[in-house]
């Protein structure tokens, strides 16, 4: 079992524009780590070179502490986005995608598809064509979609943006069930929800770590200047 | 490129035929293989013509495929292959029209297969070019007869499609 994922001074540049700089966070297994910060911080950005989908321009990604590729990453992690993605057809091939071409064997499947529906609370949905659910139902189905894959991390962005009250309480609660196995990276400017789901909070400013702790400590004495605007939502960006 | 094969959709047929002649014809450059007046012919012919109609299509199906698709399908990890595959799936539909639209093309042009496959009975004669030989001969009875065949044909294969089409959306 994967005990970690971290990073070690990763910078990351966009046509010689710094989206993230020198950032080295360490996210344990079991455990929910947020990263928040605000728009333009570098979240997105940490997370994509995490899921291996980019290229860091300098530093390491450790799994384990052991160095990895941009390619070894992607068997190690799989990422939610902010706005679910949906292939055509019905939830249950969204499902079985990823199963399918990491050659689950076709038995095995449907018992899985089933078990990560009923984690996001969809039990039945199999069926329904997966681009007619709301856009809520729509993201506990990319959930699901990335629990079925049972890769030790779990990635995700921004999970209950402009998502109604009760679709955000069943995400929040399939992320708390995913991470009981698994290490859960989520983003968030959603500061209650960090402050409910994690246990450890990174939060990043203008590509850079300003702080990192365990989540009580986080929002109960923040170190940081720039973390105490952040909390207060006085930072400017 | 695709504005290129954009402009060539609306290439004029009897202008093609008549290019593709005179490069297979006895004393073209592809002469030796003394395709001209055979089924042949008609077949490179109607290829040529539909080339443009499949590459504009398809590539504009591919191009209406959500980008972030194609991250998905990494993320869950697909390889370079499976990642194509996954976006040529969601453009299923497209390609199939492209394909319907190329087929139809072909199939009704009367320029390229008159040119090129001379309208030999029993050999080349095809269901345009029947049509337009009844015509000329005053057999307008069998050419309407034809011409219902022509458009069942290719209204039929439309509205296969559309049928097939509307349970996936």
């Amino acid at each position: 079992m994967t005990s970690h994922i971290e990073t070690l001074n990763l910078t990351k540049r966009y046509d010689g524009l710094l989206a993230l700089s020198q950032v080295s966070v360490r996210a344990p297994s079991e455990n929910i780590t947020a990263v928040v910060g605000v728009n333009g911080s570098g979240k997105t950005t940490l997370l994509r070179l995490l899921a291996g989908l980019d290229e860091p321009s300098e530093g390491t990604i450790l799994i384990d502490a052991r160095g990895v590729t941009a390619e070894e990453l992607r068997n190690y992690c799989t990422m939610v986005f902010q706005k679910s993605i949906m292939l055509g057809g019905r939830v249950y091939d969204n499902i079985a995608y990823g199963l399918r071409i990491n050659q689950v064997p076709r038995r095995d499947i449907a018992e899985k598809v089933k078990s990560a529906l009923a984690i996001v609370n969809m039990d039945g949905f199999e069926k329904r064509k997966a681009r007619k659910l709301s856009s809520g139902e729509q993201q506990r189905v990319a959930i699901a979609r990335a629990l079925a894959l049972e890769r030790a991390v779990v990635l995700i962005d921004e999970p209950t943006a402009n998502l109604d009250p009760a679709n955000a309480t069943i995400i929040e609660q399939s992320i708390k069930e995913a991470a009981r196995s698994r290490i859960v990276i989520l983003t968030t400017h959603n500061l209650p929800q960090a402050r409910r789901l994690s246990h450890r909070a990174v939060h990043l400013y203008q590509g850079r770590v300003v702080e990192e702790g365990e989540t009580a400590s986080f929002f109960a004495n923040p170190r940081d200047e720039r973390t105490k605007l952040f909390i207060n939502g006085e930072l400017q960006f | 490129m695709k504005g290129l094969f954009n402009a060539l959709i609306g290439i004029p047929t009897v202008a093609l035929g008549l290019y593709l002649y005179l490069l297979l014809s006895r004393s073209g450059p592809l002469g030796y293989f003394q395709l001209l007046y055979t089924p042949y012919a008609i077949i490179v012919g109607q290829c040529v013509l539909v080339t443009p109609i499949i590459v504009s299509f398809t590539t504009s199906a591919l191009e209406s495929v959500d980008p972030e698709v194609r991250t998905l399908a990494r993320t869950l990890g697909a390889s370079g292959l499976q990642t194509d595959a996954v976006v040529l799936r969601e453009a299923f539909w497209g390609v199939v029209l492209a394909v319907l639209a190329a087929f139809n093309r072909a199939f009704a042009e009367l320029g390229v297969a008159m040119m090129l496959g001379g309208n030999i009975r029993n050999v080349t004669r095809v269901l345009t070019t029947a049509i337009a030989l009844q015509t000329a001969m005053g057999e307008i009875a069998l050419s309407i007869a034809l011409s219902i065949i022509l458009l069942g044909i290719v209204l039929s294969l439309s509205i296969i499609v559309s049928l097939a089409r509307r349970p996936s959306r």
